[in-house]
């Protein structure tokens, strides 16, 4: 079998890695795909489903990439399989196969007790679920879920996040029966209790009683009790999806599923199955890793390889409820005459234990609750000799588990399957860092939790990352920030010939610039700090192509009233200025020569305008909605929240740009979630996102904390900003520092909202210190002779303007003569500028 | 093979008016020409920023690379050799240097014109 019309029925997870997977391997498009999706939207992250919860968007949990000869038919479940016609039927018409691969999935089973059925019941399998869920929600107190697995718990939380006060029903005597053992599900519980989640272990629902609106109300218990429930999940474990299956006369599995062989076919050996619909050799698996691994082993069969299912890893690690939990391998200790070694401390809540073989050699599985840092490593030595001695690996930072300890052989990344022999490759050939062994070997690229391990490989290989800022500092941005702070350094002469050597150049000075102007070190072109601005601080202006500048006054919020409107069109048009809106709702100035800059500003500066700072690696704009005082669905007032963060951090010199936004209610009109630290509006308060960046790698923003106050959300802000702008690389945006960051988001809240380090107080007087220091840069100038020498164009001439600027108009305004032919060595890089005004119609003006 | 053509000497400003390691810009004979002082002395090469074609190079940031003296285009940071005009980034590019010195605290500019 080596081409033709492949059907795929099912777009899930699996589904979707199926044809991932097949397309990697036959470029020619030897067969051609049609996949038959039930659902209207194309494969999602199920694994992530919960993160819905926590505002991330149906756009970012997308897992479909399109193929060429692939095609999607979302919305058009299979509804019959013809085995001897060789054809799928759909609502829509039939397709004929020559192979057909099912990947239907699973769903949720809902134990059959009365009133299973009613409204205000839900499952808790799809994102059209949680949107229901989350709309059943609304004004509702109280919710229960049937079920303590990990689904269970994910629900939980989500009720939780809902404002439900939640109760949840085990019928096992622990949470998280199939994954922990009683020790862990005990520590587990006590996590749960804190978060205010009822727990009932070991009791079953009866039934699922309405109230007199006919809506659901309470639960009964087996032990008798009765429990108010006004919202029900149902999270009693999943099902796979055999019926197309059973009623074409294929196999199944003893517990249900479609039976196949290691190769992963069914009885039928034009059909296959993958992922959880699949019964490999009998068993059923319910995650993801197994699934995609018989995704690979079918994409193989069918461009003739010999690939059989390499056996499932269950092993799991997530974080639920804010509680770390793993488990792999053995954990249970079901092998003959195996060995546990625990570890509990319930002081910090932390549950570890190992499985080890009757000589106590092997490790065999394991448990771990509250902290799971040793995990990567544990897993990838299972079936191994132990990494470290058994106390040293279970201590709370696993300490002792090194990566640099483990076989080729061991699985780095099960989601995958990346061996540390792929990485050492990897690292062989070139990959000097974590990004690029990501690159390369796709390790770490799903659930990330082999990082870690592969930075220690990385380590482990002899290879340096140098953070040497450039050949004049030895150290990096962030060391050379505590330098200057401790030792109260203020020059960059003193500091390049007690901490570097030579005489800078144009990366040291900047950064060295803008410490200095961090630490609040008076205005930025004082003395030597004058030497080392680059030119845009320079000229506190943004350079252009042709030499001339911009000039971007701040229009706080992009709220401007018309006199002020009136004032940029004038000084505009006698100026003659190229005009633009900017993204960052201000207006752009353009075509400015040196000279001109002082009298500009002293036109902008008499109408109450102050800098932009879009010269400097500061504060741009915090953009915002026109918020609940006009519009219809605004539920704070998101104008005078930008204005007012706008000016608090106005002037704040950071390692590179800092964006905002404020938006007045969930529809983000103010894309809040593209900047830096981005606030929406909530019924109650305020969110507050922060590390999303629009440009070459666009990222949204994490959601860091929820319902604040105006207040608290003001020192959360300010502790942020501080701590970026004094432990971030060069050049490095939020999205970047967090991303590198130990621990990310949750070592960052750790330090600034549970003052961890014990720096709050610190961070909080340093930016009061800014606010309180903050002076307009461009006022500055115009009142210091000394500062105004430098803005002319010739020291020997300067009244005679730059002849080499010159403008032609185009669409009603001047724009750069392109007269500079670029000379020198570099071709044009294949850069050919476009004519955009053929055929089109002439803009009238 | 290079052709030198020496020109007169021309006062362009007092010595004062040049900030320590950082340009300014002048006009010699019609031609523009950054200035600059640095430790290292005084230094005079083409305004002209040869990769992008602007008038530029007085703007850039000075400093060292190996103990030579350099600045570097404010535009895209390729950086020059201040006493060779050599680019230090892009192997065949060069800016053309002017002879420049100080007499009675002031600042004196000759051209070259290399061709």
């Amino acid at each position: 079998m080596s081409g033709g019309d492949l059907i795929v029925i099912g777009n899930g997870m699996v589904g979707q890695r199926f044809v991932d997977a097949l397309r990697a391997r036959d470029p020619q498009g030897s067969w051609r795909v049609t996949v038959l999706a039930e659902e209207g939207r194309p494969a999602y992250d199920r694994v992530r489903l919960s993160a819905y919860f926590d505002g991330v968007s149906e756009s970012e949990l997308n897992l479909h990439t399109p193929h060429d000869g692939v095609r999607l038919r979302l919305g058009e479940p299979a509804t019959a399989i013809d085995r001897d016609r060789q054809v799928v039927t759909t609502a829509v018409g039939e397709y004929r196969y020559d192979a057909l691969v099912l990947a239907t999935g699973s769903y949720p089973f809902v134990p059959p007790v009365a009133g299973a059925e009613l409204p205000g019941v839900f499952v808790y399998r799809t994102l059209d679920d949680l949107a229901a869920i989350r709309a059943y929600a609304r004004g509702r107190r109280v919710g229960a879920v049937i079920g303590g697995g990990l689904l269970g718990l994910e629900a939980a939380n989500a009720l939780r996040l809902l404002g439900l006060s939640t109760d949840v029903v085990e019928f096992a005597p622990r949470l998280m029966p199939v994954q922990v053992d009683q020790a862990g599900g005990a520590m587990l519980r006590r996590y749960v209790d804190d978060l205010g989640v009822r727990t009932h272990l070991g009791v079953a629902t009866t039934a699922i009683r309405p109230g007199a609106d006919g809506r659901v109300a309470a639960l009964e218990l087996s032990d008798g009790s009765t429990i108010d429930a006004e919202l029900v999940v149902v999270a009693a474990g999943i099902r796979p999806r055999d019926q197309l299956a059973r009623d074409a006369g294929l196999p199944l599995g003893p517990r249900g599923g479609v039976l196949v062989d290691a190769t992963c076919r069914t009885g039928d050996e034009r059909i296959w199955a993958v992922g959880e619909c699949a019964a490999v050799d009998g068993t059923c698996h319910g995650l993801v890793a197994p699934g995609y691994a018989t995704a690979e082993v079918v994409a193989d069969r069918l461009v003739g390889g010999a690939a059989t299912f390499p056996g499932a890893d269950t092993a799991t690690k997530l974080k639920l409820l804010g509680v770390d939990v793993a488990s792999f391998g053995d954990a249970h200790g079901t092998t003959e005459g195996c060995l546990d070694v625990t570890f509990t401390d319930p002081a910090t809540r932390v549950y570890a234990k190992l499985v080890l073989s009757d000589d106590a050699h092997t490790l065999l599985g394991g448990v771990l609750v509250g902290d799971a840092s040793a995990y990567p490593t544990l897993r990838a030595s299972v079936g191994g000799p132990l990494p470290a001695a058994p106390l040293a690996l279970l201590a709370p930072d696993g300490g002792g588990a090194d990566a640099g300890a483990l076989p080729a052989a061991a699985q780095v990344c099960s989601c995958n399957a990346v061996t540390r022999g792929d990485v050492d490759a990897a690292i062989a050939g070139g990959c000097a860092d974590v990004a690029a062994v990501k690159a390369c070997t796709r390790a770490g690229t799903s659930c990330g939790s082999c990082v870690p391990m592969l930075k220690q490989l990385l380590d482990a290989a002899g290879v340096v990352q140098s953070s040497a800022l450039c050949e004049h500092f030895d150290v990096s941005r962030r060391e050379l920030f505590e330098i200057v702070r401790v030792r109260g350094i203020r020059t960059f002469s003193r500091l390049v010939a007690e901490h570097g050597r030579g005489r800078g150049c144009d990366i040291c000075k900047p950064v060295v610039a803008s410490i200095l102007a961090s630490l609040g070190s008076g205005h930025v072109l004082d003395g030597e700090q004058a030497s080392l601005q680059d030119t845009n601080d320079h000229f506190l202006a943004n350079l252009q192509r042709d030499g001339s500048y911009s000039v971007v006054p701040r229009i706080p919020g992009g709220e401007i009233t018309p006199e002020k409107l009136i004032v940029i069109g004038e000084v505009a048009r006698d100026f003659q200025l190229y005009t633009k809106i900017t993204g960052g709702q201000r207006i752009d100035l353009f075509g400015a020569r040196v000279e001109q800059l002082p009298q500009i500003w002293r036109r902008l500066v008499d109408a109450g305008f102050e800098s932009g700072h879009a010269y400097g690696k500061a504060l741009r704009t915090v953009k915002s909605c026109v918020g609940e005082t006009w519009c219809r669905y605004g539920v704070q007032d998101s104008v005078g929240l930008a204005v007012a963060l706008e000016l608090r951090y106005r002037g704040l010199r950071a390692p590179h740009k800092l964006k905002s936004a404020v938006s007045g209610c969930a529809r983000e009109c103010a894309e809040a979630r593209s900047k830096d630290f981005g606030i929406i509006a909530t019924e109650t308060g305020w969110n507050l996102y922060v590390g999303g960046n629009g440009g070459f790698r666009p990222r949204h923003a994490d959601l860091f904390a929820t319902d604040l106050s105006t207040d608290a959300l003001i020192t959360l802000i300010d502790r942020f900003l501080i701590y970026y702008i004094r432990t971030a690389d060069r050049l490095q945006r939020t999205a970047g520092w967090i991303e590198a960051m130990d621990g990310g988001l949750d070592h960052l809240r750790s330090v600034i909202v549970d003052d961890s380090l014990g720096l709050c107080a610190d961070l909080d007087e340093a930016m009061a210190r800014h606010v309180s220091s903050y002076s307009d840069e461009w006022r500055d100038v115009l009142n210091d002779p000394d500062r105004l020498r430098r803005y002319t164009s010739f020291v020997n001439a300067p009244d005679v303007p730059d002849p080499s600027i010159t403008f032609t108009r185009e669409r009603g305004q001047p724009v750069p003569v392109r007269d500079h032919p670029p000379t020198g060595s570099e071709p044009t890089n294949g850069h050919r500028r476009q004519p955009v005004t053929l055929g089109l119609p002439e803009v009238r003006r | 093979m290079t052709q030198t053509l020496t020109l007169t000497w021309t006062t362009v400003c007092l010595v004062d008016r040049l900030e320590p390691d950082r340009g300014v810009a002048a006009l010699v004979d019609g031609a523009q020409i950054a200035l600059f002082r640095t430790a290292d002395g005084l230094f005079a090469i083409d305004n002209r920023d040869p990769v992008s074609g602007a008038y530029v190079l007085s703007r850039g940031i000075v400093g060292s690379r190996g103990g030579v003296p350099t600045v570097a285009s404010p535009l895209h940071k390729q950086v020059y050799d201040l006493r060779s005009g050599h680019c230090l980034d892009l192997p065949g590019v060069a800016v053309a240097r002017h002879d420049v010195r100080c007499r009675n605290g002031l600042v004196e500019v000759r051209l070259r014109q290399e061709g």
